[in-house]
C-alpha cells in the first residue's frame, strides 16, 4: 500500500494551506472563464443535436478549479505540435462511457436554458454530477444557495457537496454559514471533513488527534496539556488528563533512567539493558517497566510501582498480572511469593489472588519458574481435576501423587507409577505409599 | 481467465467486457507507447477486469508502482496515471513530474481517476503546480466489479466508515450508478426491497436517476426479478462473528499463501523435489478452480471429510491405469492425464491449506474464542465483564481481537450497561494507549459499541423470531444457513431468506426493532418485457450489502441458491467484501500506526 504517511504528516504540520480561496484570480481569468464556458455551452448543444449518444461531456468546467484545468489543457495542447489531442480548439474529456448509458435524456428546452445559465439547484447538480457545464455564481441570496446545498446533500454526491460548499464558504461569512450548517447534519459533517481535509479549524478529538504527529516529547506533552481545557465529555477529559500525566512522568523517568544506566550505577541497568525508551508506551507497559527496573521504591517516588497504580487507577487485577510478570521474568521468586501472601490478624498467612491460580501458573510457567516454585501454586488451585491436569502438563510429580493420595486413589497411582521412570524418587515415593497403605 | 463469470445464473462477463471495452477506449486516447504508473491498491480490481495481454496489445509497454521520487526510465511516449482520487497520491505524483521536467523528457503525462475524478485532488495539483503538465484527465467507473460467477464488488474499501462515520454518502451515489448501469445491461429490475438509512437513499437515487432518463429504456427483458438492498448496520453481529473457511484465508483477497514448508511436503511425491521453493507459494482462488468451487462454502468442520473424499476419488481414477487393457482405454485414460494431474495438485494445494487451517481451529486459543462468542450469540451472560476477554487484554492480545469481542458483546445485549462499558474502554486504553480512544470513539459513533440506553434487550426477540441460533447444526451436511457459524444464522441472510419466503410481512415487529426503513418500491417495464415465468423456474435476486459483506454471508446465500426447493438463486453485490479483522481495521484511527 502506498501511504505518504511522513511526508502528509509534515505537510499538515508545515505548510500553512491556502486552500480553495480563488480571491487570487485576477478579472483577465474570471473573464476568460466566462467567454470560455459560453462557447462551450454552445459547443455541446451543437454536437448533441448532431450525435445523441455520445454527449462530449466538460467536466468541472463552469467552475474556476474546473476551467483552470480547462485552459491548462489549452496551453498543453497548443505547445505540443499537433494530431495527438482530438481537439486542439476546445479541449475536452470524453468521460460517456461506453456502456449504454442514458446520456440522450436531456431535452433541448434545458439545453437551450442552459446557455442563459438559469439552471435551477436540481439541474444544477445534476450538471455537477455528470461532468457538465454549471455555475454557482447565479445563487446570490442565502435562500438560493441553501437551496443548492439541500439539493447537493440530497444528490449524496460527496464531491458534489464538497463544491457547493466551497462556493458557500467563499460567499457567505462564517456566522451565516454555520448557522445553516447546524441545522444540515450531512452538509457540516462534510464540512468538518473538508476542513480537516485543509487543516483550517480542529474539532475536540480531531484537535487531541494531532499530538500523533508531533515526534518530539516535550512538545507532544506541552500539546497534550493544551488539549486539557478543551470541552471534552468527562469521559475523555479523564483520558486526556491520563495520557498527559502519563507524558508528563515517562520524560521524567527516561531522563533520570538514562542517566542512571548511562552512569553504571544501578546492577539492574548494568543486569538488564534497556530495550527501548518507555516515552509514549502504554500504561501497562509502563507499570511493567517500573516494577522490573523500580520494584520496592517508596510511593513517594514517580516511578513507583504504587505511585503508578494509584495515579492512574489500575485495576487490582491488572496490577497483580503485569508485577507478576516482571518480577517473574526477573526470577525474583520471593516477590512473587510476596505478591499473594496475606496476613490475618492472628499473624497466619494465606496465599490470595483476584485471579484463579490456574491463570497463575500459567504465567509463572511462561517465565520458566522452576518446579518447585510452579507446584506451590499448582497446589493452590481449587478444582481437583483442574489441577490435576495442570500438574501432569508441567510435571509437577508431587502434586499429581500427593493428590491420588489424599483422594486414597490407588489405581491411578499405579497407572501413574507406570509414567515416571524407574527407580527415581518420585518411583520411590509413590511405591513407599502403595506399599503403606492399607488394601 | 474469465470463463467462471459466464456459468452462473447470471452472465456476469457482459459486464466485465463493457468495462473492458471502456479501458481500451481510454488506451487508444493516448495515442502511441505507453508507461502506466499504478495506485498499488487499484492493481487488483483491474485485474478482475483486465490482463497484461489487454494492456499491451494498446501499447502499454511498461508498468510500475506509484511511488515518490523519479519515474523510472521508460522510453515511451506517454506516463499514464492510474489512481484513486487521493489527496497523499497527489502528491506523490506531483513529485514524479517535477522530477520529471527536470530531465527536459519529452513524456506526455495523463491521469486516470478510479472510479472517479474529485475537485480536491484536481485543486493539490494545480497547489503544486504540476497540473499543467497533464494533458488529459479523466476517470474510469469502475463501480462494480465481477468478482465471481455470482458475484459483484465495488472494491471500496472505506464505504462503511464513509456512510456511518463520515457521513459522506459518496459511496452510495456510486452504488446507485453501478446498479443503474447492471439495469442497463440486465434490464430493468422490476421489484426492489431494502432496509436501512443507506438503502432507502440507494433507491430514491436510483428511482430518480430512472425518471431522469425516462424514455431512452433499455429494450432487454429483466434477467433480475428483484432486488434487495440492506444496510451493514442492521446486521452488525454478522461480520464480528469467527468466519468459517474462506474468510480465514482471504486476508489478502483471492490470495492464499502457502509458506514453503507445507508446499514442500507435497513436491516429494511429484517429481523427486531438488529446488525446494522459498517463497511462500501463492494461490489464485475463485471458481475456476473446480475443487475450489466445491470446498469453499463448507465450514471449517467439514472440509476435512470433503477433502478426504476427492483424495479416493482422485486415486481411483489413476488406479484405473491397472485395469485398462485395450488400447482404446489406453488412449482413453492417457487422455485423461492432464485433467487427473492438475486435480491431484490442486486437491494437494488444499489439502496444504486445510492443514494451516487446521492448526489455527484446532488451537485452543481459538476454540476459546469461539466459545466465548457463542456463548454472545446465544445471550449467556451478556451484561457481566467477561472474564475472556479480560484475560486476552491482560495478555496484550491484538487489539482488533479485543474490539470485536467487546463489539460483539455490545451488539448481543443492544449496549453495554454504561459502568460496565467504562471497565472496558479503561482496560483498553491503559494496555493498548491513550490514544485509542479515537478508535472507541469511532465505534462508539457507528453504533457498534454504545451504551445501553434503554433497559430493554431487544437481541433475544431478534434472535428466537429470526431464529439466529440453532443448537444441532450440520457442518458436514448442512441443511440451515447456520452452518456458517456453526450455529449461527446471519441475520441479514434471514431476512434475505424470509423476504423470498413467506415475505417481510411475518417480522414487521422485528424489522421494526433493527435500525433504518424497510421498504418495497415497484419499477415499472416497458411493455412487452414483462417475463413469464415457466413453472418451477427460479427466480432471481440481487442481494445488495451497503458497507461489505462477508464470506460466510456469500456461503449461506450461495447455499440457499442451490437448495432444491428454494426457489430463488441469489447475485450477490457489496461495496466490499470484508471480514471482521478488515471491518474493524477500517474504523480505526490509523490502523497503519499500530503496526510499529
Amino acid at each position: 500500500m502506498i501511504r505518504g504517511k511522513p511526508d502528509e504528516d509534515e505537510y499538515w504540520n508545515s505548510s500553512k494551506f491556502k486552500a480553495f480561496t480563488f480571491d487570487d484570480e485576477d478579472d483577465d481569468f474570471t473573464r476568460l472563464k466566462e467567454s470560455k464556458r459560453a462557447v462551450n455551452s454552445i459547443r455541446s448543444l451543437v454536437e448533441e443535436e448532431d450525435e445523441e449518444d455520445d454527449v462530449e461531456k466538460v467536466s468541472w468546467s463552469g467552475e474556476p478549479v474546473g476551467s483552470i484545468s480547462w485552459s491548462v489543457k489549452e496551453t498543453a495542447s497548443s505547445i505540443r505540435s499537433t494530431g495527438e489531442v482530438r481537439d486542439q480548439s476546445f479541449p475536452k474529456i470524453n468521460t460517456a462511457p461506453s456502456l449504454p448509458k442514458n446520456s440522450s435524456g436531456y431535452s433541448l428546452s434545458s439545453l437551450f436554458k442552459g446557455t442563459t445559465h438559469d439552471w435551477t439547484p436540481e439541474e444544477t447538480v445534476k450538471r455537477m454530477q455528470q461532468g457538465k457545464v454549471y455555475s454557482l455564481e447565479k445563487f446570490r441570496s442565502l435562500q438560493d444557495k441553501l437551496l443548492l446545498l439541500d439539493e447537493a446533500v440530497n444528490a449524496h454526491d460527496g464531491n458534489v457537496i464538497t463544491a457547493v460548499l466551497i462556493y458557500l464558504k467563499k460567499s457567505l461569512s462564517k456566522e451565516n454559514l454555520f448557522r445553516e450548517l447546524i441545522t444540515r447534519e450531512i452538509a457540516l459533517r462534510h464540512y468538518i471533513h473538508f476542513l480537516k481535509e485543509i487543516e483550517e479549524q480542529k474539532l475536540l478529538l480531531m484537535q487531541y488527534r494531532d499530538h500523533l504527529n508531533i515526534r518530539d516529547e516535550n512538545k507532544r506533552r506541552d500539546f497534550l496539556k493544551s488539549c486539557l481545557s478543551l470541552p471534552f465529555s468527562p469521559d475523555d477529559a479523564t483520558h486526556v488528563q491520563d495520557h498527559y500525566t502519563l507524558l508528563e512522568r515517562q520524560i521524567i523517568i527516561e531522563a533520570n533512567d538514562k542517566q542512571v544506566e548511562s552512569s553504571g550505577q544501578a546492577d539492574i541497568f548494568k543486569k538488564y539493558p534497556r530495550k527501548a525508551s518507555i516515552l509514549n508506551m502504554p500504561i501497562i507497559t509502563t507499570l511493567y517497566y517500573s516494577c522490573f527496573y523500580h520494584y520496592g521504591e517508596s510511593d513517594g517516588t514517580y516511578s513507583s510501582p504504587a505511585n503508578i497504580r494509584k495515579t492512574f487507577r489500575i485495576s487490582d487485577k491488572q496490577f497483580l498480572l503485569t508485577c507478576l510478570g516482571a518480577r517473574a521474568k526477573l526470577k525474583a521468586w520471593f516477590d512473587v511469593d510476596a505478591l499473594f501472601t496475606t496476613k490475618n490478624w492472628l499473624g497466619y498467612t494465606k496465599k490470595r489472588s483476584p485471579i484463579g491460580f490456574h491463570r497463575i501458573v500459567d504465567i509463572l510457567q511462561k517465565n520458566n519458574a522452576p518446579v518447585q516454585v510452579l507446584q506451590e501454586y499448582v497446589n493452590l488451585v481449587e478444582d481437583a481435576e483442574q489441577k490435576i491436569s495442570l500438574a501432569q502438563k508441567y510435571k509437577c510429580h508431587d502434586v499429581i501423587i500427593n493428590t491420588y493420595r489424599d483422594l486414597k486413589d490407588r489405581q491411578q497411582l499405579i497407572v501413574y507409577r507406570g509414567k515416571v521412570e524407574r527407580g527415581s524418587s518420585e518411583y520411590r515415593k509413590i511405591e513407599e505409599i502403595l506399599s503403606n497403605s492399607v488394601r | 481467465m474469465s470463463a467462471h463469470l459466464s456459468y452462473g445464473r447470471v452472465n456476469l462477463n457482459i459486464l466485465r467486457e463493457a468495462a473492458r471495452k471502456e479501458l481500451r477506449e481510454f488506451l487508444d486516447k493516448c495515442g502511441g507507447s505507453k508507461a502506466i504508473v499504478w495506485d498499488e491498491y487499484l492493481t487488483g480490481p483491474f485485474g478482475l477486469i483486465a490482463q497484461y495481454s489487454l494492456l499491451k496489445e494498446h501499447e502499454v509497454e511498461k508498468m510500475f508502482t506509484l511511488k515518490g521520487g523519479r519515474l523510472p526510465a521508460a522510453d515511451v511516449k506517454n506516463i499514464i496515471f492510474f489512481v484513486r482520487p487521493r489527496l497523499e497520491l497527489m502528491d506523490i505524483i506531483a513529485e514524479n513530474v517535477i522530477s520529471e521536467d527536470k530531465m527536459h523528457s519529452p513524456r506526455d503525462f495523463h491521469m486516470l481517476f478510479v472510479p472517479r475524478r474529485s475537485m480536491l485532488c484536481e485543486q493539490r495539483l494545480k497547489e503544486q503546480g504540476v497540473l499543467g503538465s497533464f494533458i488529459n484527465i479523466d476517470e474510469y467507473i469502475l463501480d462494480l466489479i465481477p468478482y465471481d460467477g455470482d458475484l459483484l464488488s465495488m472494491e471500496s474499501e472505506g464505504a462503511f466508515r464513509e456512510c456511518y462515520l463520515e457521513s459522506d454518502q459518496t459511496s452510495l451515489y456510486h452504488t446507485a450508478k453501478g446498479l443503474m448501469t447492471l439495469q442497463a445491461l440486465y434490464g430493468t429490475i422490476p421489484q426492489i426491497f431494502g432496509k436501512g438509512e443507506c438503502a432507502r437513499h440507494v433507491a430514491n437515487m436510483m428511482l430518480r436517476m430512472k425518471r431522469e432518463f425516462a424514455g431512452s429504456q433499455t429494450q432487454i427483458l429483466p434477467v433480475f426479478d428483484s432486488l434487495l438492498l440492506l444496510d451493514r448496520n442492521v446486521d452488525l453481529l454478522t461480520p464480528l462473528a469467527t468466519q468459517h473457511l474462506e474468510g480465514f484465508l482471504s486476508i489478502f483477497i483471492r490470495y492464499v499463501k502457502l509458506p514453503p514448508e507445507k508446499f514442500s511436503a507435497q513436491k516429494k511425491q511429484g517429481e523427486a523435489g531438488k529446488d525446494l521453493p522459498t517463497e511462500p507459494k501463492k494461490m489464485q482462488l475463485n471458481s475456476a478452480e473446480e475443487l475450489y468451487a466445491e470446498i469453499r462454502d463448507k465450514n471449517f468442520n467439514g472440509v476435512g471429510a470433503a477433502l478426504s473424499k476427492k483424495a479416493k476419488i482422485i486415486s481411483a481414477a489413476f488406479e484405473e491405469r491397472h485395469s485398462a487393457k485395450t488400447v482404446g482405454e489406453i488412449k482413453q485414460f492417457v487422455s485423461q492425464l492432464p485433467h487427473m494431474q492438475a486435480a491431484r495438485s490442486s486437491l494437494a494445494n488444499h489439502t496444504s491449506i486445510a492443514e494451516l487451517i487446521k492448526d489455527i481451529t484446532t488451537s485452543e486459543a481459538f476454540f476459546d474464542n469461539l466459545t466465548v462468542e457463542q456463548e454472545f450469540m446465544t445471550g449467556v451472560d451478556t451484561d457481566k465483564v467477561n472474564t475472556y476477554i479480560e484475560d486476552c487484554i491482560a495478555q496484550k492480545d491484538p487489539l482488533i481481537k479485543i474490539l470485536r469481542l467487546v463489539c460483539m458483546q455490545s451488539v448481543c445485549n443492544n449496549g453495554l450497561k454504561q459502568k460496565l462499558l467504562d471497565y472496558y474502554k479503561r482496560e483498553i486504553l491503559q494496555t493498548y494507549g491513550y490514544e485509542h480512544m479515537l478508535t472507541l470513539n469511532n465505534l462508539e459513533k457507528t453504533g457498534l459499541l454504545k451504551p445501553q440506553t434503554s433497559t430493554r434487550n431487544n437481541y433475544p426477540t431478534i434472535r428466537k423470531t429470526l431464529k439466529l441460533w440453532m443448537e444441532d447444526a450440520n457442518e458436514q451436511n448442512p441443511n440451515d444457513i447456520s452452518y456458517v457459524y456453526s450455529g449461527y444464522a446471519p441475520l441479514s441472510i434471514r431476512l434475505t431468506q424470509v423476504l423470498a419466503r413467506p415475505g417481510w410481512r411475518s417480522i414487521e415487529e422485528v424489522l421494526k426493532m433493527l435500525p433504518g426503513p424497510h421498504f418495497e418500491e415497484r419499477q415499472q417495464l416497458p411493455a412487452g418485457l414483462h417475463k413469464k415465468r415457466q413453472q418451477g423456474e427460479n427466480r432471481t435476486t440481487l442481494v445488495f450489502f451497503l458497507g461489505g459483506v462477508t464470506y460466510a454471508e456469500i456461503a449461506a446465500l450461495r447455499f440457499l441458491s442451490q437448495m432444491e426447493d428454494g426457489g430463488t438463486e441469489y447475485i450477490i453485490a457489496t461495496t466490499k467484501l470484508i471480514n471482521g479483522t478488515s471491518w474493524i481495521k477500517s474504523l480505526m484511527d490509523r490502523p497503519e500506526a499500530q503496526a510499529s
